[in-house]
């Protein structure tokens, strides 16, 4: 993908899309993380779709969600692909199904388990080492929550990634400002500026709207490439529907009803 | 045997290019040096960070490489323990976690670098496999069975420098069994690491005595040979366990899970570490010794 083929109204009908479908999924179950989910779908998105090559089970490229709980987003982009099925989706967290609230390797499309925080960073340092050892080009792409950035875990693996000039690693962060007890820029202060510890730690970086999607792809095709990725992405906790954005309560709720049509409203309003 | 590991490894990473070490800021010695400057980009050191060591061996695994995690065996299970269960054993990936120097063999570096428990915790994880060599010639054949399998992830706890070699006319090596570095009638004394230099001591001690002894190594932990340690109990009067760890969840507290089940009618004597951190140093011996561990000790007590 170059910037030049990008396609803004394309990119914006497909994240109405997967959030329209994570909120169908939301009225099967009784929980489930549609705020983190809806923060980073527009970097989901453009990962698979505009980033990386071939999307699917047949790309030279990796996906890891590291913010595991996030991986409604990934469900529903997976399908729309055509690596999971409708059917996989609606067993969702069912006895029949091979789904979970967390993602599991083994099925399509599915690269790691993740879900404890603070492991995918690491394990995307794993692969990149051996996608250079194989002299392979695949790029290793990756989504972190800024909680998992209290994890010392993470930074052990962001000191290793520019020590072994690892230039396939593409991390983003989805920096929506929220974890379960607060917003992370008062319970933290002191994690930020972020961009700025990853570029002393030897990375480079960019600091986009997590949710504008030419900024996303622009972000990545216009890296120079000669270190690691981070790109920061100010983010939206349940971005897209009113009554969810910024309330900590929609980290794992399921929407009632009527909640469950105005959100629809709601995102019908934006298209 | 950290020389015999890195030698071994270092054959094997020759003849596999999938074959990678991650080190933790210590390094098994001998032949490694060879393979990092042969292997660069095969030998990854990540520095005091033990967590990322296993975290990157995962990733290393997930794309079809036969990677190594090593470092001195508290750091490398104990520390990184989450990311051995959740990366390692939930996505069942070929890595091979080694401790070095288990047991209380750094016997003066104090409690933080004694590796008692390590054989129950490895154990208590769904597919982890458990292997500990009891001599340098053992450690070959694990590390070679470690490098090449693909069935899931492998505690392999080594000692470290000094080991005899005490399997030279044993049985072939098999994963998964009972390895007879002797047979007797009479009394059978199962061990495994490198405790089993002292089992072979007071094996020739009863020996001498005129007792007819069969000495067992137990090299494989898990899966254990439940069938071979049957046997063992109904073919002997007395069976002796001797382990460098703690009572709970190893050899001796498993073979007498064993006994109840088929209800061996042998008499049964079982010797462990402690259960306790003490704060003892001098030698290896000493240290076992103060835990109720030496030859003239456990002689006393099996009569």
């Amino acid at each position: 993908m170059t910037q030049a083929s990008f396609d803004p109204k394309a990119a914006r009908s497909r994240c109405q899309g997967y959030r329209r479908r994570i909120l169908d999924i939301s009225q099967r179950v009784s929980a489930l993380h549609i705020g983190g989910a809806f923060s980073c779908t527009e970097i989901v998105d453009a990962i698979y779709n505009d980033l990386m090559r071939k999307p699917g089970l047949s790309s030279p490229d990796t996906f890891l969600m590291s913010k595991g709980h996030g991986c409604m987003i990934q469900y529903v982009v997976l399908e729309s692909l055509g690596v999971l099925t409708r059917a996989d989706l609606d067993a969702y967290c069912t006895p029949h199904g091979r789904l979970g609230v967390h993602p599991d390797y083994g099925n399509p499309g599915i690269e790691a388990s993740t879900g404890s925080l603070g492991h995918g960073l690491s394990m995307v340092v794993g692969m990149a080492l051996a996608e250079r050892g194989k002299r392979r080009d695949g790029v290793i792409y990756t989504v972190l929550s800024d909680g998992e950035t209290q994890e010392g875990s993470t930074w052990e693996a962001v000191l290793m990634a520019s020590s072994l000039k690892l230039t396939n690693i593409v991390a983003f962060i989805d920096n929506n400002d929220f974890q379960s007890l607060g917003r992370t820029s008062e319970t933290h202060p002191s994690l930020y500026p972020l961009a700025a510890k990853f570029d002393a730690f030897g990375w480079e970086t960019a600091e986009i709207d997590g949710h504008d999607s030419a900024a996303i792809v622009r972000a990545v095709t216009t890296r120079k490439g000669d270190r690691p990725l981070m790109v920061v992405a100010r983010t939206t906790k349940g971005k897209g529907v009113s009554y969810m954005e910024n309330a900590p309560i929609w980290h794992y709720r399921a929407p009632n009803k009527d909640e469950y049509a105005q959100a629809l409203r709601e995102l019908e309003t934006q298209a | 045997m950290r020389n015999t590991f890195s030698e071994t490894l270092y054959a094997e990473a020759t003849a596999n290019p999938d074959i990678y070490i991650v080190v933790a800021d210590i390094s098994p010695a001998g032949s490694m040096g060879k393979f990092s400057s042969e292997y660069p980009e095969r030998f990854i050191n990540v520095g005091v960070a033990e967590q990322s060591m296993i975290g990157i061996a995962a990733g290393l695994a997930l794309k079809g490489c036969q990677p190594f995690a090593y470092t001195i065996a508290t750091f490398s299970l104990y520390r990184p323990f989450e990311m051995i269960r959740d990366d390692l054993c939930y996505q069942n990936l070929p890595v091979t976690v080694v401790g070095m120097g288990a047991g209380v063999i750094y016997s003066t570096l104090g409690g933080t670098h004694h590796t008692q428990e390590d054989i129950a915790i490895a154990s208590a994880l769904p597919n982890m496999q458990v292997l500990a060599p009891c001599d340098p010639l053992e450690c070959i054949e694990a590390t070679r069975w470690c490098a090449k399998q693909k069935n899931g992830p492998v505690y392999l706890r080594i000692g470290k420098a000094g080991e005899p070699v005490l399997t030279a006319n044993a049985e072939p090596w098999q994963f998964g069994k009972l390895r007879y570095l002797r047979r007797g009638r009479d009394v059978c004394i199962l061990t495994y690491g490198v405790i089993t230099a002292m089992a072979t001591d007071i094996a020739d001690k009863l020996a001498a005595q005129g007792r007819s002894v069969s000495l067992v190594s137990a090299h494989t932990l898990k899966p254990l040979d439940r069938e071979g340690v049957t046997a063992a109990l109904q073919r002997h009067g007395h069976v002796v366990v001797i382990e460098e760890h703690a009572p709970q969840g190893g050899l001796a507290s498993q073979v007498k899970q064993i006994a109840w089940d088929v209800r061996a009618t042998c008499r049964l004597d079982t010797f462990t570490l402690q259960d306790a951190f003490i704060h003892n140093y001098g030698t290896t011996s000493d240290l076992l010794a103060a835990h109720g561990l030496s030859p003239e000790l456990i002689l006393a007590k099996i009569g």
